[in-house]
């Protein structure tokens, strides 16, 4: 048990970038952006090809989140420059990097087993240190039993998202940030204000898909290859972590939100991998469970506030039929 | 300061709908200048505003500014020197931003927006004393979102927003009338206010009469894409509201005249 919820945290951790992605384009820029499932695939492509042919694990990565820059910035050239609606232009970048990421990759599948990685290049540090042990007889207290491989991409993953995310939080906070947000939130103000909006949203479809590249580069990274269709509902994915996390932890200031970002896309995970241990599911069903948990989480906040409002009107109610009887 | 001339904005040219918005418009604004203007449903007054910000091309004429030909220059440039408020009281600010967040996109306008705090201890301070010319307690509320603020509360923020960095001139479009008479008249006065303080160069366009006889030293009439009246400096302070709908009689009577003659 312990081993499949640390697998869940760990991948969740990686696809939190993703999903801090998602975010900037869905949230912050109110364009939904379905150029994920493509920009995604490029990310673990370019991180896979680079690495094959020799290029150290770290400038592979800086490349992936490269090329996925490269792909938001087309899909918002589309939208401003070309007028194209945002649904629609994320739909066709997607569509058309579909067939770039097969002639980057070469093949539609790139095992990385045999290559060394942004990983396998730091496992043996954990080892050596001693924090492998160290943390292994932490969790020991707690009775844990079967312990993990290696620690390193967890706490390496930490530390990445972490920075990311506070990046993320201190950019929507600059002056160039604040525009950015105010392009989603009233284009007309912030354009009487002299921003550039189609410039502003250029910016921020380049850095949502680089993220989304980023975590593609990494997740190929840890799973050991790239495939071609390993972008599939991956939007849905983020959104399901995007949605959840709002939901769970709120939504009351920018650094709150972007953490519980990451917190959703590691509860994701943890209900997946969970759900997958009933006997009943298979793997296919995976696609129908993340629809699913974006519904529920969409339903499910509205109900209870709805309820809730039932239940503060029925206590007035009562309290003045007391009033009323005391009289 | 500002300088329009031959301006002309025909929609849906050659089509049934076709409908001349304005006809060949000249008008020139002096520094300081505080132009009211008044015109019945469909006159061009917003159009002649979206003509000046640039958010509308003319068909033909040109826009000058300080003296310099703004004509090519698209809105978000133009925004450098020109504040605005809209009528609708959602549309001059971002909701689900803050107060002291909406006023420091507001402070960038005439400077290069760049990946530095937008908010900053010394630029909260700077926001605080402008909001307290308000008094509406709004300095207390800097971290409040702006969309929870009520419709006056959000107009006097968006009036604040377009004036404190001194725009060469200011748009005001009927920025009053989504509100209650009493908010109306803060707004109005608020209005009067910081056009003085800054000596903004402004044009308003306004339904209440009485706003535009009050408010400014210039009041223009625009009837069918014309300016059909002007007046200025004394002329301006004798007028009366019934002195403006006789001319406003006179003047479209005997244009009636005209067509019919030009008919008969
Ligand atoms: N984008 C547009 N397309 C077609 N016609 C338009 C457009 N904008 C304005 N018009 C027409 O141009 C004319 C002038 O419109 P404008 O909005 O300038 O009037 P206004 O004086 O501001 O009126 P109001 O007092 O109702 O605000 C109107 O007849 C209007 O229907
Ligand atoms: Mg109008």
């Amino acid at each position: 048990m312990f081993i499949s919820i640390f697998g869940a945290v760990e991948s969740g951790i990686i696809y939190a970038i993703m999903a801090l992605g998602v975010y900037l384009s869905f949230r912050v820029l109110d364009f939904p952006d379905l150029t994920v499932d493509g920009s995604f695939v490029t990310g673990a492509g370019v991180a896979a090809i680079s690495i094959i042919n020799g290029v150290p694990p770290f400038i592979a990565t800086v490349f992936a989140l490269l090329a996925g820059c490269l792909a938001g910035s087309i899909t918002g050239l589309l939208n401003t420059k070309g007028k194209i609606n945002p649904l629609l232009s994320g739909i066709l970048m997607m569509i058309a990097l579909y067939s770039i990421n097969l002639r980057i990759m070469g093949r539609p599948n790139l095992p990385l087993i045999n290559e060394s990685t942004i990983f396998t290049g730091l496992k043996p540090l954990f080892e050596t240190t001693g924090i492998n042990q160290a943390l292994n007889s932490l969790v020991q207290l707690f009775g844990v039993e079967r312990f993990p491989g290696s620690w390193a991409v967890l706490i390496i993953m930490v530390f990445v998202t972490l920075i990311i995310k506070v990046i993320t939080d201190y950019f929507l906070k600059t002056e160039v940030g604040l525009a950015l947000r105010a392009t989603g939130d009233n284009e007309r103000m912030i354009r009487s204000f002299s921003a550039n909006t189609d410039s502003l949203k250029i910016i921020g479809l380049a850095l949502s898909n680089g993220l989304v590249a980023l975590s593609g580069g990494l997740v190929a990274q840890y799973g050991g290859f790239a495939d071609v269709n390993m972008g599939i509902g991956m939007i849905v994915i983020g959104l399901a972590s995007v949605i959840i996390g709002e939901a769970i932890f709120g939504t009351k200031t920018i650094m709150r939100t972007t953490l519980a970002v990451i917190g959703g896309a590691i509860a994701y995970r943890i209900v997946v991998t969970l759900a997958l241990k009933v006997k009943f599911l298979e793997t296919g069903d995976m696609k129908l469970i993340t629809a699913l948990l974006v519904i529920v989480a969409l339903i499910a906040p509205k109900l209870i506030a709805t309820s809730k409002e039932q239940q503060r009107r029925k206590r007035k109610k009562m309290a003045l039929s007391k009033k009323a009887e005391e009289v | 300061m500002l300088n329009l001339s031959n301006i002309s904005v025909t929609f849906n040219e050659d089509t049934p709908d076709e409908k001349k918005a304005l006809q060949d418009i000249n008008l020139s604004l002096n520094s300081g200048d505080f132009v009211t203007v008044i015109g019945s449903n469909g006159a061009g007054k917003s159009t002649l505003m979206n003509i000046v910000s640039g958010s509308l091309k003319p068909d033909i004429g040109i826009v000058e500014i300080n003296g310099k030909k703004v004509s090519q220059l698209p809105e978000y440039k133009r925004s450098n020197f020109i504040g605005r408020v809209f009528q609708d009281p959602m549309a001059g600010t971002a909701p689900s931003m803050t107060i002291e967040e909406n006023l420091a996109m507001a402070y960038a306008r005439n400077k290069k927006r760049k990946l530095r705090i937008g908010v900053t201890k010394k630029r909260r301070e700077m926001f605080r004393e402008f909001l307290e010319t308000l008094h509406l307690g709004l300095e207390n509320r800097l971290n409040a979102k702006v969309g929870l603020l009520s419709g006056g509360e959000r107009q006097a923020l968006s009036l604040l927003m377009a004036t404190f960095t001194e725009p060469n001139i200011l748009l005001l479009d009927e920025h009053t009338a989504a509100l209650d008479p009493s908010r109306a008249e803060l707004i109005t006065n608020l209005t009067g206010e910081v056009v003085e303080k800054f000596n903004l160069t402004t044009l308003m366009v306004t339904h209440n009469m009485q706003q535009a006889l009050d408010l400014g030293n210039r009041l223009i009439m625009m009837d069918k894409g014309q300016i059909i009246f002007d007046v200025s400096g004394k002329e301006k302070q004798e007028l009366t509201i019934e002195k403006l709908l006789h001319e406003f009689q006179r003047i479209r009577g005997k244009q009636m005249d005209n067509d019919r003659a030009v008919l008969g």
